[in-house]
C-alpha cells in the first residue's frame, strides 16, 4: 500500500542529492582555481555558498518534520538518521571547498612554488571519493560505499607525502613560505573531504544494512 | 497444612454437582412432560373426531350426531381479527411513543398501567367489555368479544414493542440523524425496520395468547350454532365452545370439545413455533 | 568529469518549498466557533472555546479523556441536541451563517458524521449508502451516487459484487469505510469524525489514514482521536484541549515539534498523568 508520506521521503533525498551535486562542483572549481591558476572559479565557489548552506537548513527541518509526524522506523527511520548526518557532512565538504577557493586567492597572487603531482593525485581520489559515495546513496550500493572507505588510507597517505614535500620546500628558501603553507592548508582541506565522503558511505551501509561501521576497532560482537 | 481444600471437600463438591444436575434435569423433564401429557390426552381423545366435515360443516341439532365447528374456527379468526385491530396499532403506536419520545414520569406511568392491566383477570376484562358494549348494543356481538380480546392484547404488545425498540442500538439512531434525517424519519426508516422481527414475533404471541381466552367471550361474544355475518351478532368460537360442549351430557359432544381443545392448542402451537422462527432467523444487529 | 556526474545523476531542478510563516493565513474558514461555552445539565463542560477550522484541511483535536474534544466535535453538527441536559451559549458559524438559524436537517447535510464505532444500517450495502440521498430526497442517479461514494472511500472495487449483501456481511474496517461512504453520499461540506479507527486493526487503520488524506482536496475534516501519533500523521492542524479549555492550536508540525504550551509538550511526550 502506498503511503502519502513517501512523497516526502522522496522529497528529502531529492534535495540530498541536489545538495551532493552542489557540493561535489564546488570542490572541483576550488580545486581547479588552485591547479590551473584560474581566480575566477574561486570567487564562483563563494557566490554559491549560500546555496549549499540554505539546503542543509531546508533537509535538517524536513527530517524533523517526519521524524515527529510520522513515526518512523526500520527502514525509513535509517533514511532519515542518516540522511541528516549526509546532510551534515555535504556541508562540511562545501566549507572545505570554500576554504580551497579561499587558500586558492590566497596562493595564486604568487608564483607557482612548484610542478604540482600530488596535489593533483590527491584531488582526483577526493572528489571519485565524493561522488563514489553520492552514488552509493542513490544505488543504496553497499560495496561502492566500501571501496569508498578503502580509498581514505591513499589519501591521508597522499596527504602526509605532500606536507613533507613542502615542508622541506620551505625549510631550503624562505621566500615560498606563504603560498607553500595555503598549500599544505590545501592538501588538509583535500584530506578533510575525503574524511567526509568516507563518513557518507558509512551512513550508506547503516541506511541500507543497520549496520554502524564507523569505528571498527570497537567492533561490538 | 496447604492452604487449599482437601480431597474430601472435592468429593462432596462432585456429589453436590450431581445432584444439582439431576434435580434441573428432573424438572425439565417435568415440564416438557406436562405438555406431552396434555398433548396426548388431547389427541386421543379428539384426534378420532378430526375429519374434513369438522372443518367445514356446521353443528348438527342437538341429539343428532356428526357435523363440524366451522363456524367456531371461524369464529374464532374473526374475533382475532378485530382484536389485532385493537390491539396492534395502539401497542406498537404507543409502544413506539414510550420508546423514542416518553419522559421518565410518562414512561413510567404508562409502563406501570400496561403491567397492571395485563394482569386484570381476563373475566374482569368481560365484564367491562359487556357493560360498555354489550349494554349499549342490548345484545351479544363479535364486536363486543373482539373489543375485549383486543384490550388484553394491548399490553403485550406495547411493551415488547417499547422493549423491542429500546434494543436498537442508539448507534443507529446517531448514524441516521447525522445524515439529515428528522426523528420521525429516523424511527420508520431505520429504527422499527431494525425492531420489525421482535415486534412481529409479539403480536404474533399476544393473538396466541388471546385465542385461548375464554372467559371475556362468555358474555361479549356468547355463542352461535350457525354462521354469524357481520359484527353485530353473537359468534362462536372455539374456547367457548369446549366450555359449552365439555358440560353438555353428550358423548359425541365431548368428543368434539376434545377436537375443539386439540385444534385451539395446535393453533397456539403452529403460532408460537411461527414466531420463534421468526425472531430466531435473525437477531438483526449484531451486539 | 561533470559529464560523469550528468550521466550518474540528473540534476534536476529543486520543486519550491511550501512557505513558511503562519499558514492560516491565505486559507479560507469553513467552521468558526466562537466563545463555545457547553453544560452537561449543571455541570460545565466546555470553557470559552474559540477556533478557527480552514477549508479543505484535516483539523485534529487531541487531548486526555474527558478533556471535551468529542463535546465539541459534536455541537459542530448540533447532535448534542439529542442529550436534553444539554445546553450550549456562543456562535458556532458554518461559511459566516449561524448553525442554530438553520434547520438542522439541512445543516446535517451539509456537516456529516462518522462515529467511534462502525454502525451501518441493518441493511444491504447499497441501501446504507443511499440512505442519506433518499431521506434528503436525492434528484438524480441513486446508483450512480451511490458508486462515486463507494470509489471515493475505496470500497468500489470490494464490493461493487455484492451491494445487496447485508452490511454485516463486511469486515469492520469494511463497515468503517461503507459509513464514511455513507457519509459522503449527501457530499457534505465538512466531514467530523469521532475517533473513527480506534475499533479497528493497524491495516484497516492505514486505509482509512489514506482515505482521508484522498479526501483533502473538496472535503473539509475535523477529526477526534485519543491517538496522538495519528493526529501527527492525519491532520494540518492540531488542536490540544485540556478539561475543557483549548490550550493550543498550531499547524501540526509546530505543534509537534515545538509545542508552546508546557502542557501540550507533557501530553504529546507522553509524561502527562
Amino acid at each position: 500500500m502506498e503511503r502519502h508520506f513517501e512523497k516526502e521521503l522522496e522529497e528529502v533525498k531529492e534535495r540530498l542529492l541536489w545538495m551532493g551535486s552542489l557540493a561535489e562542483r564546488a570542490v572541483h572549481q576550488a580545486v581547479q582555481a588552485v591547479l590551473d591558476s584560474q581566480p575566477e572559479l574561486a570567487q564562483r565557489v563563494l557566490d554559491e555558498e549560500n546555496a549549499i548552506n540554505e539546503m542543509q537548513i531546508e533537509i535538517d527541518e524536513r527530517v524533523t518534520k517526519m521524524l515527529a509526524l510520522q513515526q518512523l522506523t526500520a527502514g525509513d527511520l535509517r533514511f532519515m538518521l542518516g540522511g541528516a548526518r549526509i546532510n551534515q557532512d555535504l556541508e562540511r565538504i562545501g566549507d572545505q571547498a570554500v576554504n580551497i577557493a579561499q587558500s586558492a586567492q590566497r596562493i595564486l597572487r604568487h608564483p607557482r612554488v612548484k610542478p604540482y603531482v600530488d596535489l593533483p593525485r590527491m584531488s582526483e581520489i577526493a572528489e571519485e571519493m565524493v561522488r563514489d559515495s553520492l552514488n552509493a546513496v542513490v544505488r543504496k550500493d553497499v560495496d561502492l560505499a566500501r571501496k569508498v572507505l578503502d580509498r581514505d588510507d591513499v589519501v591521508d597517505s597522499l596527504r602526509n607525502q605532500v606536507f613533507r614535500e613542502l615542508l622541506t620546500y620551505m625549510m631550503e628558501n624562505s621566500a615560498v613560505v606563504f603560498p607553500a603553507f595555503e598549500l599544505i592548508l590545501v592538501a588538509k582541506n583535500l584530506e578533510r573531504i575525503a574524511d567526509h565522503a568516507t563518513n557518507i558511505a558509512e551512513d550508506v551501509i547503516y541506511i541500507v544494512q543497520g549496520r554502524d561501521v564507523r569505528h571498527p576497532a570497537l567492533d561490538r560482537r | 497444612m496447604s492452604a487449599w481444600a482437601g480431597s474430601r471437600h472435592r468429593i462432596v463438591r462432585k456429589i453436590i454437582s450431581y445432584l444439582m444436575l439431576s434435580l434441573t434435569s428432573l424438572c425439565a423433564l417435568a415440564v416438557m412432560g406436562v405438555l406431552l401429557f396434555i398433548l396426548g390426552y388431547l389427541v386421543w381423545n379428539g384426534g378420532s373426531s378430526l375429519s374434513l366435515d369438522f372443518f367445514t360443516k356446521l353443528p348438527k341439532p342437538v341429539g343428532e350426531t356428526g357435523g363440524g365447528m366451522a363456524n367456531a374456527i371461524v369464529g374464532s379468526l374473526k374475533l382475532l381479527l378485530l382484536a389485532s385491530c385493537i390491539g396492534i396499532p395502539i401497542g406498537v403506536i404507543g409502544g413506539i411513543y414510550m420508546a423514542e419520545f416518553g419522559g421518565k414520569t410518562a414512561t413510567f406511568l404508562v409502563q406501570f398501567t400496561a403491567d397492571l392491566l395485563n394482569g386484570v383477570p381476563s373475566i374482569v376484562i368481560g365484564i367491562f367489555a359487556y357493560t360498555v358494549i354489550v349494554l349499549k348494543m342490548k345484545h351479544f356481538s363479535a364486536l363486543a368479544g373482539g373489543f375485549a380480546l383486543g384490550i388484553m392484547m394491548i399490553p403485550i404488545t406495547l411493551r415488547s414493542t417499547e422493549q423491542f425498540l429500546r434494543g436498537v442500538p442508539v448507534a443507529l439512531r446517531e448514524a441516521a440523524m447525522a445524515l439529515g434525517a428528522s426523528k420521525w424519519k429516523t424511527i420508520v426508516t431505520v429504527v422499527v425496520p431494525a425492531a420489525y422481527r421482535g415486534i412481529l414475533t409479539a403480536i404474533l404471541l399476544s393473538l396466541a395468547r388471546v385465542a385461548g381466552e375464554t372467559a371475556p367471550l362468555l358474555f361479549t361474544a356468547f355463542n352461535n350454532r350457525f354462521w354469524s355475518p357481520g359484527w353485530n351478532q353473537p359468534i362462536a368460537s372455539l374456547p367457548v365452545v369446549v366450555y359449552t360442549y365439555a358440560l353438555s351430557p353428550y358423548d359425541d359432544w365431548h368428543r368434539q370439545a376434545w377436537a375443539c381443545g386439540l385444534v385451539l392448542l395446535g393453533m397456539v402451537l403452529v403460532t408460537n413455533i411461527i414466531a420463534r422462527t421468526v425472531l430466531s432467523r435473525g437477531i438483526s444487529i449484531p451486539r | 568529469m561533470n559529464a560523469a556526474v550528468g550521466a550518474s545523476r540528473k540534476m534536476t531542478s529543486v520543486p519550491p518549498s511550501e512557505p513558511k510563516g503562519e499558514p492560516l493565513a491565505g486559507l479560507q474558514t469553513r467552521l468558526e466557533v466562537r466563545g463555545l461555552n457547553f453544560y452537561y445539565g449543571s455541570k460545565q463542560a466546555l470553557f470559552d472555546v474559540s477556533l478557527i477550522v480552514p477549508i479543505h484541511r484535516v483539523t485534529a483535536l487531541i487531548g486526555p479523556s474527558g478533556c471535551g474534544k468529542s463535546t465539541l466535535l459534536r455541537t459542530l453538527n448540533r447532535m448534542h441536541e439529542t442529550l436534553k441536559i444539554s445546553r450550549l451559549a456562543g456562535k458556532i458559524l458554518l461559511d459566516g451563517e449561524d448553525i442554530f438559524r438553520q434547520d438542522v436537517t439541512r445543516l446535517r447535510r451539509r456537516v456529516g458524521m462518522v462515529f467511534q464505532r462502525p454502525n451501518p444500517f441493518p441493511k444491504s450495502i447499497f441501501d446504507n449508502v443511499a440512505y442519506g440521498l433518499r431521506v434528503n430526497g436525492y434528484k438524480g442517479s441513486i446508483a450512480e451516487a451511490v458508486e462515486k461514494s463507494l470509489r471515493r472511500s475505496a470500497l468500489w472495487d470490494e464490493v461493487k459484487d455484492s451491494l445487496h449483501k447485508s452490511a454485516y456481511a463486511i469486515s469492520g474496517g469494511q463497515q468503517q469505510r461503507l459509513c464514511i461512504a455513507r457519509a459522503l453520499a449527501v457530499d457534505p461540506e465538512v466531514l467530523l469524525l469521532d475517533e473513527p479507527c480506534s475499533a479497528l486493526d493497524p491495516i484497516s487503520t492505514a486505509k482509512i489514514e489514506e482515505l482521508l488524506f484522498s479526501l483533502r482536496d473538496n472535503c473539509t475534516m475535523v477529526i477526534v482521536t485519543h491517538n496522538m501519533q495519528q493526529a501527527a500523521r492525519t491532520s494540518d492542524f492540531t488542536a490540544f484541549m485540556l478539561e475543557g479549555h483549548l490550550v493550543e492550536y498550531q499547524p501540526t508540525e509546530q505543534l509537534f515539534t515545538n509545542p508552546s504550551d508546557p502542557r501540550t509538550e507533557a501530553y504529546i511526550t507522553g509524561r502527562f498523568g
